[in-house]
Order: C-alpha cells, then sequence, then structure tokens
C-alpha cells in the first residue's frame, strides 16, 4: 500500500484499503477557522448536537478576515470565539497568538507523521508535508467531524512524484511545485493523492516541503504527502505533542501515475492569470508591469521565506510604483523576523510589514486590488478576483521573484538581484 | 424524482469556487445574501436570469479551488436545483452530495447542453432528457454511499438521525 493507503486503512480499523473505495475514517485533528467553521456551529445547533467529539484534538484558529475587517466578519470571529469558550476547546489561538490556520498547526506541534487531519480549507493539504494524511473539507463535513470524530473518504489513487538533481541558486520549492502544476494541470491530480519524493524533496527544508504539499490542491489533489525523514524528526523535536509512529509506502506500492522531474534546470517561474497551471520563466516576463507584491500566505509565508525576501530586498528599495505587503503567517514567524532583524531590512527598502493573517490571499482584507491592478504574490491562487477586482490580476512567485519584482517594479527575475 | 428546468451553459472549464461566490463575499453564510452574488465575477447577468429550479452546466473541474460551502450554498440560494458538469473538482463534490444536493457528471455535458434547453433529470434512474433538442443522455450513476447521502437530505441529517437513533 501507499502512505496514504495505510494511514487510512489504520484509521478506519481495517488491514488494507484500496482505492476507490468509501472508508470512515477516525480524525485525530480537526482544525477550523473563522470563515469555514462559524456555518458548521450553527449546523450543529440546528441539529441539536451539543457535544464535541474531543476538545483536545480540536484546533481553532481566526485568521481570514481577522483582525476583524467589518462588523460581519466580527460578527463571524465572535461566533468561532463563542464556540471555543462554550465547548472550553483549550486549542484557541486568538489574535496576537495566531496566524495563518496551515502556519500556526504544524508550528504547535499538532501535526504528525502518520495521523489524519482536516479542516473547511483546501490547502489543509499542506500538513503532508510531515507525512500525515491531511485533505481540506467543507463545512458540513466540519460539522459531522466535530460530533463524531469521523468523516467519509473516497481512498484516493496515489500519483508518485519523482524529483531528483539539485535546486541552482535563486529557484526555490515555489518553482517546483509550480513546474510540476504546469506540467499536470489544474486537474492533473483530480480526486488524487500527490505523493512527493526523490532527493531534490528530501533536501529541502520542513518549510519549503510545506510549499509544496500546499499547493497540491492546485492541481486538483485531495492531498499531497512526503513521508516523514530526520527532517521531520528535528522539526518536530520540541514541538510534537506526543509520540507519533512513521508510515511509508511499501515498495510494492500501487501509483495510477509516475513523474520524473530534474530541477538542476528549473528556472523561476511566475503562474500568470488566472490559472495557477500558467507558470512561465520570470524572465520571459520581465517589464510587465506591477502594482502590488504580497510575501505571505500558508504557502510562502513562513521565517525562510521572510529570510530569502529580505536577502534580495537589503540594500535595495521597492520601486515607487509598486507597495510591497510582508505578511509574517505567524505570530511566532512574525517575532522571529522582528528578532532577526527582517523587520528593519524590509521597511528600510520601503516595503510594508503586516500582523499575521490571509489577508489579501483571497481578497479578504489588507491589500485588496483595484481594476486593472497586478500584484506578484508569493500566495497560491490567481483565480478571477482573488485579490480584488475581477479585472485585476495575480502572478504567482517564489519569495525571491517576487522580492525582485518589487524592487524592478515589474516583473523579474530573482537571479538578477543575488 | 424528477427534476425539470432550464440550461444555464459555462462551457469554460476550471469554474472556481471564487468565480461562483467571491471571497469578499464570505462574511455572510446566510443563503438568501450569498444568492445574489453568485456567478457575480464571470456572469453579472447571472441572478438575474436564473430560475427556481434551472441548471447550471458546464465542463470539467467545475468548483475547483476554495473549500467554501458556500459556493453550494450561494447557487442553491439562487435557486439553481443542480450542476450538471463534466467532472467536478473533489471538495465541491463533497459539499454538494454532504447538503444532499445533486452534482451530476456527464461527460460532454457543455457541448451536448445549450443554454436555454429545457431539461429533465432523473436522478434515480441516472438520465437527462433534453427536451429542446428530444435527446436523452445517460449520466455517471451515483455509487451507492452516495445515493444514500441524497436520499437522507445530506451528511448531518444522516449523522442527526444515527444519533437519535
Amino acid at each position: 500500500m501507499t502512505i496514504t493507503e495505510k494511514i487510512l486503512a489504520a484509521h478506519s480499523g481495517r488491514e488494507t484499503v484500496r482505492p476507490g473505495e468509501i472508508v470512515e475514517a477516525d480524525i485525530d485533528i480537526f482544525m477550523g477557522h473563522d470563515v469555514t467553521t462559524p456555518p458548521a456551529i450553527s449546523m450543529l445547533e440546528e441539529q441539536g448536537i451539543d457535544t464535541v467529539f474531543d476538545r483536545e484534538r480540536i484546533v481553532l484558529v481566526p485568521d481570514h478576515f481577522v483582525p476583524n475587517k467589518d462588523i460581519k466578519s466580527a460578527e463571524l470571529a465572535k461566533r468561532l470565539r463563542e464556540f471555543a469558550h462554550k465547548h472550553a476547546i483549550p486549542h484557541y489561538f486568538e489574535v496576537g497568538r495566531n496566524g495563518v490556520c496551515h502556519a500556526i498547526l504544524p508550528e504547535k506541534g499538532f501535526v504528525l507523521p502518520g495521523t489524519t487531519i482536516v479542516c473547511p480549507d483546501s490547502h489543509t493539504c499542506t500538513h503532508g508535508a510531515f507525512g500525515a494524511f491531511s485533505t481540506g473539507i467543507g463545512s458540513t463535513d466540519a460539522a459531522a467531524v466535530l460530533a463524531t470524530g469521523k468523516l467519509w473518504f473516497k481512498v484516493p489513487e496515489s500519483m508518485l512524484f519523482v524529483v531528483s538533481g539539485t535546486l541552482p541558486e535563486g529557484v526555490y520549492s515555489k518553482d517546483i511545485i509550480l513546474s510540476i502544476i504546469a506540467d499536470i494541470g489544474v486537474d492533473g491530480a483530480l480526486y488524487r493523492a500527490m505523493e512527493f519524493s526523490g532527493p531534490a524533496i528530501s533536501a529541502l527544508s520542513m518549510e519549503a516541503r510545506m510549499t509544496v504539499t500546499n499547493m497540491a490542491i492546485e492541481a486538483g489533489g485531495k492531498s499531497g504527502i512526503i513521508a516523514a525523514d530526520e527532517k521531520t524528526d528535528d522539526y518536530l523535536r520540541g514541538r510534537a505533542r506526543k509520540a507519533y509512529t512513521p508510515v511509508a509506502s511499501d515498495e510494492d506500492a500501487v501509483y495510477v501515475s509516475e513523474h520524473m522531474y530534474d530541477v538542476s534546470a528549473l528556472e523561476p517561474l511566475v503562474a500568470v492569470p488566472h490559472l495557477p497551471s500558467n507558470g512561465r520563466p520570470a524572465r520571459e516576463l520581465a517589464g510587465v508591469r506591477i502594482d502590488q507584491v504580497v510575501i505571505g500566505s500558508c504557502t510562502n509565508g513562513r521565517i525562510e521565506d521572510l529570510r530569502i525576501a529580505a536577502d534580495l530586498l537589503e540594500g535595495n528599495v521597492v520601486a515607487p510604483t509598486v507597495r510591497a505587503l510582508v505578511i509574517p503567517a505567524s505570530t511566532e514567524v512574525w517575532t522571529d523576523a522582528m528578532k532577526e532583524g527582517l523587520f528593519e531590512i524590509f521597511t528600510d527598502a520601503g516595503a510594508a510589514v503586516s500582523l499575521p493573517t490571509c489577508g489579501p490571499c483571497l481578497g479578504g482584507h489588507m491589500g485588496i486590488l483595484a481594476k486593472g491592478e497586478r500584484c506578484v504574490a508569493t500566495t497560491n491562487r490567481n483565480f478571477v478576483g482573488r485579490m480584488g477586482h475581477p479585472e485585476s490580476e495575480v502572478y504567482l512567485a517564489s519569495p525571491a521573484t517576487a522580492a525582485a519584482s518589487a524592487i524592478a517594479g515589474s516583473i523579474a527575475d530573482p537571479r538578477d538581484y543575488l | 424524482m424528477l427534476m425539470k428546468g432550464r440550461a444555464h451553459v459555462y462551457p469554460r472549464a476550471h469554474i472556481n469556487t471564487d468565480e461562483i461566490i467571491p471571497a469578499r463575499y464570505l462574511t455572510s453564510d446566510d443563503e438568501a445574501e450569498l444568492a445574489t452574488h453568485a456567478m457575480e465575477d464571470i456572469d453579472a447577468g447571472f441572478v438575474k436570469s436564473v430560475c427556481a429550479g434551472d441548471f447550471v452546466v458546464s465542463s470539467q473541474d467545475f468548483g475547483c479551488g476554495s473549500s467554501r460551502e458556500h459556493a453550494v450554498w450561494a447557487l442553491r440560494g439562487a435557486g439553481v436545483q443542480a450542476v450538471i458538469a463534466d467532472s467536478f473538482a473533489r471538495i465541491f463534490f463533497r459539499n454538494a452530495i454532504n447538503n444532499g444536493y445533486a452534482a451530476i457528471e456527464l461527460p460532454g455535458a457543455s457541448e451536448k447542453i445549450s443554454s436555454g434547453d429545457e431539461l429533465e433529470v432523473d436522478l434515480e434512474k441516472g438520465y437527462i432528457r433534453n427536451v429542446t433538442t428530444s435527446e436523452t443522455y445517460a449520466f455517471t450513476p451515483f455509487p451507492p454511499f452516495v445515493v444514500e447521502m441524497l436520499r437522507c437530505g445530506g451528511l448531518l441529517r444522516k449523522i442527526a438521525g444515527a444519533k437519535k437513533g
């Protein structure tokens, strides 16, 4: 069996499972945020369900529209907070201790190899970087999990992505995943688990691996997964909430397809509007004028991402025609960046540093685009209207490409600024 | 169960949930309110032209992107009785089924059906009759698990039923 099949079998009380089978699996961790969990809370109330499956295994993180952007979003956040209070949920991360939920969950040691994690948010696939089965669900699913601790799944077929070679300077894990999505398309992994392995994946830090699994959904994947290794253990040392047993695919595991890549000649990529699969070499787009740069999100808002951006911005200035927004993904990232002196580099360069929030990534707040404006963002989606006006444009790239573009005032290849 | 209504065809692939209901409206989870913005960024006239019981017809990967169940609620609230597409993104499909709302897979749907066509859909027998063109299409039958969910009126009702048992 594949790692995914093994985890699903172990969590549904079975020796084996096969792709296509429907199983009801135990959920180790449920996470919820301020947009999609309040509706689940209302559904539970409507059904008269007054208890939760296990308050210790519920993690609640307001992140999308917080700090509250308007009265309606304040009401949503309040519903989440009151639910946490009512059920005495210990793992509720209030503003000031919060961050983008997918940054918080691994930082706080909830994401463990071999476990099952769900959240009503499509980027829940991020946590597969730790060898967990982790997938996005809907609000009704969320209500079901909160009530029962179980959820139905169709066991996905697995696709194997073997990535070898050494990343050239100026090329990052974001470029790897953009190249894979460009290769297979936005529904190239529809309903499937994307299993990543190979020397180029092993060489990535946990932060960089999360960027890869985060975007599995942008290829339609049910999940992205990377088997745990020593780097996983190193990251989890001092963080893991409990002991864990890593799971790995069997040598005779069956994959629906296998995809081999060599990243040695990979270039910095930019996914042009309006699909994440539209990856093109950054240098081919050189000169495309931009109005805004966003460095942050569950895809690329971790400390390593901020360090990369700071390296390029140090001693440079953001082009006068560009607003550059740096949004640390969590309070921990924010604090680390402050202590390391990154904020000074950003502000000296003329970039703004914000509180942790999903903010502009989904067109929520803190950097909405006007009609006709263009943004280079380290986020994950460049759909029509994603960051604001339906006639605005989002270009997806690595933190290095975003920082280089901020300096240039137009899309730029970061290798020109290293 | 026979459903009758008119088709609204969006032939493009990958109609995403940001297009079905933009995130700027997610400060509400009220179905009637969401419905007033359904499909707004790709078809500003949709809400005015849709009638209760109509169908949305599209091609591959309908509902890709965000997990927001608001996409299903916005369409249902606008009066859309079911969505018919070549294929669906998985979370949209889950959300539809979990709501007892039909997401019907019909390969080639957006080529076979034109906007304004009158359709009759029989979920149990698994066919769509195009009254306008007098064609009939068999669609991919739902697995038994999904049929049961649709019969119960969604996942929560199923669970609440089991809890009250």
